[in-house]
C-alpha cells in the first residue's frame, strides 16, 4: 500500500559496490577538468544520483528517538515542510520596487478584509478573510451572512493552512510528466471535437455536489451540447438521505432548515446540528440565543438521542444513547405516540423517553422542531418531518426549500457500473478523491481502468491522480472565483484572495475548456453566468456591492408550503431488523472526508469529544468492550460484509451499546506528508447502499498495539469542582449557585494594597451554557498566534501547543454520561503563579492585567508551566515552527512573533488584537470601545460563549457578564484571582425524565 | 598495619579507635603519600578510570545533542515541566552535603573522627555539586542564555526576578561551590607541601609546588592556616543548612500540591544528610578496601556514620509521616488527593519503594551488629542512595503528574537521553574521584598524624 519510502534508498548508495576500475577508465576518458566530491559521484550510480537529489541526508531526523522519525518526517508537511519543494512555485514575490502608485486601501502593515466563501462538501460558509499586503492570514465569519453571523467552524478557519500547503498539486500532468494548462487546453480542444462528433457517447463527468448555480449552468450547458454525456455527484459526505426522506413525505425532494431561535423544544435524531450539519455554525447561534436561563422566557430544552457522542448530544439536556438502527423504530413510536402515524408503535427499548418527549413536543406545538440526522435512513426523515407537520412546525421552526444540490443525471453505482462494462471513454473528475472515497464494494479502482481517457481536477496529486492521464491542479478556494450556496440557499460570490499560488484551475474552468473556451477565467465565466441570470441588468455597483457584502441579498431558497403526501407512511417499508453489531461510519469532525487529511492544524485538533489527535479509532461503547475483553488501543479486525480493515480501539463513554463508530477520512496512501499513514481507512469496509450504518460487524483482538495520541486521558473531575452546574429549577431558587462552592481567599488577606488600574482592565467571562465544544476557538486561536503543529509522537508525550484548549469532562455513568466542555485559556490571573517564580522576569504582569510573555527573554525553565494551576503554558521543546518552508511565510500573521526553540508560550488575550485598536482609538483621541477588541477565540465562536472587554468600563459586555450571578472563577481557593471566569452551566431537564 | 581489622577478637574493645594502633606519624604519612607518589598506577586504577570517562563521554554526547536538537530529547512534557534534570540536580546537590557537614561542623564540635574521611568527602561534595551544576544550565530551553539568571550590569537594562526560587538557587548553589573549593583547596595545602617535598619526579614538584603556595611549616604558617580554616568551617556551616533549605524552596514556593509545604526545609536538610552520609559510606568502604586504609577509615567510622544515616533517616521518616498527616488535617482536597496518588496512582511502587529504601532499610541501623557489617553497611548505603533519588521522583514529576485539574493530567517517563545524561553525570563523578583519588591525597596527611597517639608516634619515628 505504501510506497517504496525515497528517503531510505540513499543508503544503498552508500553502501553499493564500486567498480573502481570502470571509475578509472571513465575518469581518464572525460574531456575538460573534472571536479568529483566522491567516488559515487563518479560511478554515477542512480542511487547517488537519487542521494544528492534528496535533499535531506537519512538519518538526520533521527536524533531524537525512533518512534518519531517517520512521524516528523510526515509533520514536516504541513508545519515543517521542505524548503526545496517550493522553489518551483509562485511564492509571495519579493519586489524590491515600491508602488509609486500604492493601490486603493492598501496600507503596509494594515490588514484587509475580503467577503467570500468556503465551500464544503458543496456547502458554503460566508466569510470575511483577512489579508496582509495581499497574503490571507485569518478566516473570520462574515457578520452579515446568514449562515455564519460572523462566526465560522473549525474547517473554515484551516482553509489558510490548506491554502499554503506546500504538498498541495502545484502542476498539471500529463501520465505523471509535468505538462501545463495550455497542454491541457489543447488536448481539451481536441476532445471537444471528438466529444462532438460523437455526441458526447461514452463522456461521464463525475462532480461532488455541486451548490454552484455557474458550475451547474456550465455542465447543464455542455451535456445539452453532449446529449450522449452523462452527469454523476458523488458526495462521500452527502445529503441524499435528506432530500430522499423528504420525497418520501412529501412527494419531492426538499431540503429541511430549522428555525432554532424559534424553538422551545428540539429533538434530534441523530441530527448533529452544532457539528457536521451544513447549517451548523447558525444552528448553533440560534440554540445559545435560546439558553439563557435569565431569560424571561425560560431556556430551551434539547433532547438528542444518537449512537455515537457528538457535541449536539453533548450540548443536550437529555441525551440517550441509542444504536444507528434502533432510531428509526423510536421516531416511529414517537409518531405513533403524538398520533402523526397509525399503531400499532414499535417496540422501543426506551419507552418512558418516548411518552416524556412527546409530551413535552405536544405542550410546544409550532414552537418545537424535531431534526433527522443525514446519517439516518430515509424513513427516519420521512417521519420525523411528519411530525413536524403534524405539530404545526413546518413553516413555523422547520421550512422546507429546494435542495441545494444541483440534479445530476445518473448515480454513482450505475456510472461504475457503465465504467465496468466498458461503455465510459472520458471521465472527467471535477474535483472529489473518488478512488480513495468510494466504498470498497463499489470496486471503484477496477471499474476506473476500463476507462480510456481519466481526467482529474484535484488539490492534491492523491491516489485518483496517480491513475489519471491528466491531472489539473485546482485552484483553493481562497484563489478562485465562482459561487455556492449556504445552508440556507444564499449565493455567495467566492473571490480570490490572492491570484492562484500554482496557477490552478477551477472546476468552471476546465468545463469551460470543454465547451470550447479555454481562455475564459473563472471571473469571467462568474460574471456572465449572474450576469444571465439578472438578464444582462447587474451593474458593477451592485456587483460589488454583492462582493464586498460576500452575499447576494434574497437570494436564500424560498420556503415551500408543502402538505404531507397522503399516504406518506406507506412507503416507508418496515424498520430494519438488527443482528449483532452496528457499525456506524462518519465524516471525521477535522478531516471530514479526507480532503483535510493533510492539515496539520486539523489532524492535531483533538475531536470535540474522543480528545483524539492524528489518528481515527474504532470507537466502541464501554459495554462492547468489557464483553469483548478489548482495551484502548487494541488493534481489533473489524469485518463486515466479507471485507476487513484494521483499527486501533477507542472506547468512549455513552457510546451506544452494541454500536461500534469508525470515522472516515483516514488510511490515505497519497495525500501528502501529513495525511499519508495517519489512521486506517473506513471505506475499505463501507457500502454504498448504506453508507452510514450496517449490522452484523464483527470485532476480532489482533494482539497489536497502536498508541493513540489523546491530549486529554483523564474524564472525570475528580468531585472537583471545575464545571459548575445546576439544574434550571435550582438556578431559580438560587441564582448564584456557583458562587457558593468552595473557600475563596478574602481579598484583604494580603498585606499589599491592591494595584490599582487607572486604564484598561482586560478580563474574559466563558459562558459554559453556551460552549457547545465545537473546536473552533482553538483552531482560530491556532491561525491567528502562528501556533505551531507538533506531530503525534509529541502530542503522545503530551506536548501540544494550542493556546486554548477544550477539557472535556464525563460526568454520572459510563453508558450515559453527561459530557461538559469547558474552554480553558490563560486566565491572566491577578496574582499569578508563574510571574513570581520566573527567574529572569521574562513572565510579567501589564498595568492592563495581561499576564505577558517576553519570549526574547525567556530562557525556558519551565517553572511557570509547572506552577501553574490550570496548565495552559505551553513550551517549545524542539524547534516546532517551521522557519524554512517558504510557502508557509505566507501563512504567518505578521502582528504575532514566531517562537523558537526553547521558550514559554501562551495565551496573550491577543494582545496585537488590543495594540491595533488602542491606535485606532489614539489616532482618533479616545477611549477603547467596548467590542472593538475581539479575541480570535471571540470572534469565531458560533454560539458567543466567550466575551472579552475593558472590566473597568460598567457597561461592557463582559464586565455585566462579570457581574451575572452564575459567574465563578476556576481554583479561585488559590487565590490566583483569575481574569478570565466563566458562567455557570444550567441544564433545563424534564422532570418527567429525572424522576427515574 | 598488617592487622585484618575484621577480626571479631581485635574489636572486643568497645570503644573503637579512629586509627588502629601501631601507626606512627612516618607510617601515616608514608602510608598515604605513597598512593599518589610512589606506589605504581594500580590496573584496577586504569580499569575503572577508563570505564567512568566512558561513561563521562556518553554525557558530553547527551549534552551536545541537547543543545542541537532541543531540551524535548528529554522525557519532561506538559505538565510534568521538569523530570529527571531537576531529581537529579536535587540529588546531587543532596550528596554533596556530607562533606561540607563532616568537615565544617564536625570540625566545630571537635569530632576529630572526621579526620579520615573528610578529605575525600569534601572532594565528594565538590564534585557532586559539579554534577549538579549542570542541570540548571542544561535544563534550561535555551542554555546559551543561562547566564541571565546571574546578575550583571547589561543592556537589556533587567536584572533577574529575585522572587523566583531559582534565583536564590543560582545565590546558593554558587556560594556553596566557592566555599566547598575554597575549604577543600585550603585543607589541602600542607599535605601538598608534604607530597612536594616527597616527590622525587620534575613534574611532581613542579606541580605540587605550584598547588602548595610556598607551604613552609612554619609557625606561622599554622597559626593563619588553624585562623582560615575556622573562618572557613565557620562560613560553611551555615551553607550545609542554607542551601537545601533553598533548593527545597524552588518546590514549597510553588503552588503545586505536593511541593507547597512548610516542612520542606528541615525535611530536604535532614534528606540531604541522609543521603550524604550514604555517598561517603558507598564511596569509602569499598576504597579502603582497595588502598588498605582500614587503619585509617576504621570500623568506628563506618560505625558513627551509620549512626548519623539512621539519625537523619529517622527525619526523614518523619517528614512523610507529617505530610500524610497534613494532607489528611489539612482537608484541602488536592492535598489529600496528591497522598492517595501515592499511595496507589499509577506511580504508587516507586512511593512504596521509597518507603522501604528511605524508611524501613535503615532501621537495622539499629543493632550494631549490622552496623559492624560492612557488607550490609554498603547495602544499606546504596539502597539510601537509591531511596534519596525515589524521593525526588516522587516530589517533582509524581506531584506534577496530577494537579488541579485532572483534564490536563498526564504521565512522565524518561527517554533514553534522560539516562544517557544522568548516568553520565555517574560518569563524570567516577572520573573526578578517580583523578583526585591518583594526584591528590585522599586523606588528610597532617591530620591524621594529629589523632596519633603521641608516645606510639613518637616511639616509632
Amino acid at each position: 500500500m505504501s510506497e517504496p519510502n525515497q528517503i531510505d534508498a540513499p543508503a544503498e548508495a552508500i553502501s553499493a559496490p564500486l567498480d573502481l576500475e570502470a571509475l578509472r577508465t571513465r575518469l581518464s576518458s572525460a574531456q575538460g577538468p573534472q571536479f568529483w566530491r566522491s567516488l559515487e559521484e563518479i560511478a554515477g550510480t542512480p542511487q547517488f544520483q537519487a542521494f544528492v537529489e534528496n535533499e535531506f541526508t537519512p538519518g538526520t531526523s533521527e536524533w531524537s528517538d525512533p518512534v518519531s522519525r517517520r512521524r516528523l518526517l510526515e509533520l514536516l508537511g504541513a508545519s515543517l515542510g521542505l524548503a526545496g519543494l517550493t522553489a518551483c512555485t509562485r511564492q509571495p514575490a519579493e519586489k524590491i520596487v515600491p508602488y509609486v502608485k500604492a493601490p486603493e486601501e492598501f496600507i503596509p502593515g494594515k490588514p484587509v478584509y475580503y467577503a467570500t466563501a468556503i465551500p464544503v462538501s458543496g456547502y458554503a460558509d460566508g466569510v470575511l478573510v483577512e489579508s496582509h499586503m495581499g497574503r490571507p492570514t485569518k478566516v473570520e465569519g462574515n457578520p452579515e451572512h446568514p449562515s455564519s453571523l460572523g462566526a465560522t467552524d473549525v474547517l473554515r478557519q484551516a482553509a489558510v493552512l490548506g491554502l499554503y500547503d506546500p504538498d498541495r498539486s502545484q502542476v498539471v500532468t500529463r501520465e505523471g510528466r509535468v505538462s501545463s494548462w495550455m497542454s491541457f487546453a489543447a488536448a481539451a480542444g481536441t476532445l471537444r471535437e471528438s466529444l462532438l462528433s460523437s455526441k458526447g457517447y461514452g463522456f461521464r463527468i463525475l462532480t461532488e455536489a455541486v451548490t454552484s448555480p455557474s458550475l451547474a449552468a456550465a455542465i447543464r450547458n455542455l451535456l445539452a451540447e453532449l446529449p450522449g454525456a452523462k452527469w454523476c455527484q458523488f458526495e462521500p459526505v452527502s445529503r441524499a438521505n435528506v432530500t430522499e426522506g423528504l420525497r418520501l413525505a412529501f412527494g419531492r425532494p426538499l431540503q429541511p432548515v430549522y428555525k432554532l431561535d424559534q424553538a422551545k423544544v428540539i429533538v434530534s435524531l441523530d441530527a448533529d446540528l452544532f457539528g457536521a450539519d451544513p447549517g451548523a455554525v447558525r444552528y448553533a447561534r440560534d440554540f445559545a440565543a435560546m439558553r439563557k436561563p435569565e431569560a424571561s422566557g425560560g431556556m430551551n430544552r434539547l433532547y438528542v438521542v444518537e449512537p455515537t457522542p457528538s457535541i449536539t448530544g453533548g450540548a443536550a439536556d437529555h441525551r440517550l444513547a441509542l444504536e444507528s438502527c434502533e432510531v428509526e423504530s423510536f421516531a416511529r413510536a414517537l409518531a405513533v405516540e403524538l398520533g402523526v402515524m397509525a399503531g400499532p408503535a414499535p417496540e422501543v427499548s426506551h419507552p418512558r423517553w418516548i411518552k416524556a418527549i412527546a409530551a413535552d413536543l405536544s405542550k410546544h406545538k409550532g414552537a418545537c422542531v424535531v431534526a433527522a440526522g443525514q446519517f439516518q435512513v430515509p424513513a427516519v426523515h420521512a417521519v420525523v418531518h411528519a411530525i413536524n407537520a403534524g405539530l404545526g412546525n413546518a413553516g413555523n421552526t422547520a421550512i422546507y426549500t429546494e435542495p441545494l444540490e444541483a440534479t445530476a443525471s445518473q448515480t454513482l453505482p450505475d456510472l461504475v457500473e457503465e465504467m465496468r462494462t466498458s461503455q465510459v471513454s472520458t471521465l472527467l473528475m471535477l474535483g472529489g478523491n473518488p478512488l480513495y472515497q468510494v466504498p470498497a464494494d463499489l470496486e471503484f479502482t477496477e471499474a476506473l481502468r476500463k476507462v480510456r481517457m481519466r481526467i482529474h481536477l484535484g488539490a492534491y496529486d492523491d491516489e485518483t491522480s496517480a491513475v489519471c492521464h491528466w491531472h489539473i491542479n485546482e485552484a483553493h478556494g481562497l484563489e478562485s472565483w465562482g459561487d455556492a450556496r449556504a445552508y440556507d440557499g444564499t449565493v455567495t460570490i467566492q473571490q480570490p484572495l490572492i491570484a492562484p499560488l500554482y496557477g490552478g484551475k477551477t472546476a468552471l474552468e476546465v468545463v469551460a475548456a470543454l465547451a470550447g473556451r479555454p481562455g475564459a477565467t473563472a471571473h469571467d465565466l462568474v460574471r456572465e453566468y449572474w450576469q444571465a441570470q439578472n438578464k444582462g441588468m447587474l451593474t458593477e455597483d451592485v456587483w460589488r456591492k454583492q462582493l464586498h457584502d460576500g452575499f447576494v441579498p434574497g437570494s436564500a431558497l424560498a420556503a415551500q408550503a408543502v402538505p404531507l403526501a397522503k399516504d406518506w407512511a406507506a412507503g416507508l417499508g418496515s424498520p430494519a431488523k438488527t443482528e449483532g453489531l452496528e457499525l456506524n461510519f462518519r465524516p471525521d469532525a477535522n478531516v471530514h472526508d479526507g480532503r483535510f487529511a493533510n492539515n496539520g492544524w486539523l489532524q492535531e485538533l483533538p475531536r470535540p469529544i474522543t480528545k483524539l489527535t492524528w489518528d481515527n479509532a474504532v470507537q466502541v461503547s464501554p459495554e462492547t468492550a468489557a464483553k469483548l475483553g478489548i482495551r484502548n488501543e487494541d488493534v481489533v479486525e473489524l469485518r463486515h460484509g466479507g471485507r476487513t480493515v484494521h483499527g486501533p480501539v477507542w472506547i468512549v463513554p455513552g457510546q451506544a451499546a452494541n454500536s461500534i463508530t469508525v470515522h472516515l477520512g483516514y488510511g490515505r496512501w497519497r495525500g501528502g506528508r501529513v495525511a499519508t499513514g495517519a489512521g486506517f481507512n473506513a471505506n475499505l469496509i463501507r457500502t454504498s447502499g448504506t453508507p452510514w450504518h450496517v449490522t452484523g460487524a464483527q470485532l476480532a483482538k489482533t494482539g497489536a498495539r497502536h498508541a493513540l495520541a489523546c491530549t486529554q486521558d483523564h474524564h472525570s473531575m475528580e468531585g472537583r469542582e471545575l464545571v459548575r452546574i445546576a439544574g434550571l429549577e435550582k438556578y431559580r431558587k438560587e441564582p448564584d449557585f456557583a458562587q457558593h462552592v468552595g473557600h475563596g481567599p478574602v481579598k484583604e488577606m494580603s498585606l499589599f494594597p491592591e494595584f490599582k488600574y487607572e486604564g484598561y482592565s482586560w478580563g474574559m467571562a466563558i459562558d459554559l451554557n453556551a460552549c457547545t465544544g465545537c473546536n473552533a476557538c482553538t483552531i482560530a486561536c491556532q491561525a491567528e498566534n502562528n501556533i505551531a503543529v507538533v506531530g503525534k509522537s509529541e502530542v503522545l508525550r503530551g506536548r501540544d501547543m494550542h493556546w486554548i484548549r477544550i477539557d472535556r469532562y464525563f460526568e454520572g455513568s459510563l453508558d450515559a454520561p453527561e459530557i461538559h466542555h469547558q474552554p480553558l485559556t490563560c486566565m491572566h490571573c491577578e496574582n499569578a503563579p508563574c510571574e513570581v517564580v520566573c527567574p529572569v522576569a521574562a513572565t510579567t504582569h501589564s498595568e492592563e492585567g495581561l499576564n505577558q510573555m517576553t519570549y526574547n527573554r525567556c530562557v525556558g525553565t519551565r517553572y511557570c508551566a509547572n506552577n501553574c494551576p490550570y496548565k495552559v503554558r505551553r513550551f517549545n521543546f524542539f524547534l516546532y515552527d517551521d522557519w524554512e518552508s517558504k510557502s508557509l511565510h505566507g501563512l504567518r500573521n505578521p502582528d504575532v512573533t514566531v517562537r523558537s526553540r526553547g521558550v514559554m508560550e501562551k495565551c496573550t488575550y491577543c494582545v496585537q488584537r488590543i495594540n491595533a485598536a488602542r491606535i485606532e482609538a489614539e489616532q482618533e483621541d479616545r477611549k477603547i470601545r467596548d467590542g472593538e477588541v475581539v479575541t480570535a477565540c471571540q470572534a469565531v465562536c458560533p454560539t458567543q460563549a466567550i466575551a472579552f472587554g475593558d472590566l473597568n468600563d460598567p457597561v461592557s459586555r463582559v464586565a455585566k457578564l462579570k457581574k451575572d450571578s452564575r459567574n465563578y472563577g476556576l481554583l479561585t481557593e488559590l487565590n490566583t484571582r483569575p481574569r478570565t471566569t466563566y458562567l455557570a452551566k444550567v441544564r433545563n431537564a424534564n422532570p418527567e425524565l429525572e424522576k427515574a | 598495619m598488617e592487622h585484618d581489622e575484621q577480626q571479631p577478637s581485635k574489636a572486643v574493645d568497645t570503644e573503637y579507635e579512629v586509627i588502629e594502633p601501631g601507626h606512627s606519624y612516618r607510617s601515616v604519612t608514608d602510608h598515604i603519600s605513597a598512593i599518589v607518589l610512589t606506589r605504581k598506577t594500580p590496573k584496577t586504577w586504569l580499569i575503572g578510570f577508563g570505564v567512568s570517562f566512558m561513561v563521562l563521554s556518553l554525557l558530553l554526547m547527551s549534552l551536545g545533542g541537547l543543545l542541537v536538537k532541543g531540551i524535548g530529547l528529554w522525557g519532561v512534557n506538559q505538565p510534568v515541566g521538569w523530570g529527571f534534570d531537576i531529581i537529579n540536580f536535587v540529588w546531587w546537590i543532596g550528596i554533596g552535603h556530607a562533606g561540607t557537614l563532616i568537615s565544617a561542623i564536625l570540625l566545630l564540635l571537635r569530632q576529630d573522627w572526621r579526620t579520615s574521611i573528610n578529605r575525600f568527602a569534601e572532594a565528594m561534595t565538590l564534585f557532586a555539586v559539579a554534577c549538579a551544576g549542570i542541570y540548571p544550565v542544561f535544563h534550561t530551553g535555551r542554555p546559551w542564555l543561562a547566564y541571565w539568571l546571574f546578575p550583571y550590569p547589561n543592556t537589556m537594562g533587567t536584572w533577574p526576578q529575585v522572587l523566583s526560587p531559582l534565583v536564590w538557587d543560582v545565590f546558593a548553589v554558587s556560594t556553596y561551590a566557592t566555599v566547598s573549593a575554597l575549604f577543600w583547596y585550603v585543607g589541602m595545602i600542607p599535605d601538598l607541601a608534604t607530597l612536594r617535598d616527597r616527590a622525587r619526579a620534575k613534574g611532581a614538584k613542579i606541580f605540587y609546588g605550584m598547588l602548595a603556595m610556598g607551604w613552609r611549616g612554619s609557625a606561622r604558617h599554622w597559626a593563619r592556616y588553624e585562623t582560615a580554616s575556622l573562618l572557613l568551617a565557620g562560613l560553611a556551616t551555615p551553607l550545609v543548612i542554607s542551601v537545601h533549605t533553598v533548593v527545597s524552596f524552588d518546590f514549597a514556593v510553588g503552588i503545586i500540591p505536593g511541593w507547597h509545604a512548610t516542612i520542606f526545609p528541615p525535611y530536604f536538610v535532614a534528606g540531604a544528610i541522609f543521603a550524604g552520609f550514604a555517598m561517603v559510606l558507598t564511596l569509602s568502604i569499598p576504597l579502603r578496601v582497595f588502598y588498605k586504609l582500614e587503619d585509617f577509615i576504621t570500623n568506628r567510622h563506618l560505625d558513627n556514620m551509620a549512626k548519623v544515616m539512621l539519625a537523619t533517616g529517622l527525619i526523614v521518616g518523619y517528614g512523610y509521616m507529617m505530610e500524610t498527616f497534613m494532607a489528611w488535617y489539612s482537608g484541602n482536597p488536592y492535598e489529600s488527593f496528591l497522598m492517595k496518588n501515592r499511595f496507589s496512582g499509577p506511580y504508587m511502587w516507586f512511593y512504596w519503594a521509597l518507603i522501604t529504601c528511605n524508611v524501613l532499610a535503615p532501621q537495622i541501623l539499629w543493632w550494631r551488629r549490622f552496623r559492624r557489617n560492612v557488607t550490609m553497611l554498603f547495602v544499606v548505603s546504596i539502597i539510601v542512595s537509591i531511596g534519596m533519588w525515589l524521593e525526588r521522583f516522587i516530589i517533582i514529576p509524581v506531584s506534577l503528574h496530577r494537579d488541579f485539574l485532572p483534564s490536563s493530567w498526564g504521565m512522565y517517563w524518561p527517554t533514553s537521553w534522560d539516562w544517557m545524561t544522568f548516568i553520565g553525570t555517574l560518569g563524570l563523578f567516577a572520573s573526578l574521584m578517580f583523578i583526585f583519588l591518583r594526584l591528590l591525597p585522599m586523606i588528610s596527611i597532617f591530620e591524621m598524624r594529629t589523632i596519633v597517639p603521641p608516645a606510639e608516634g613518637r616511639s616509632k619515628e
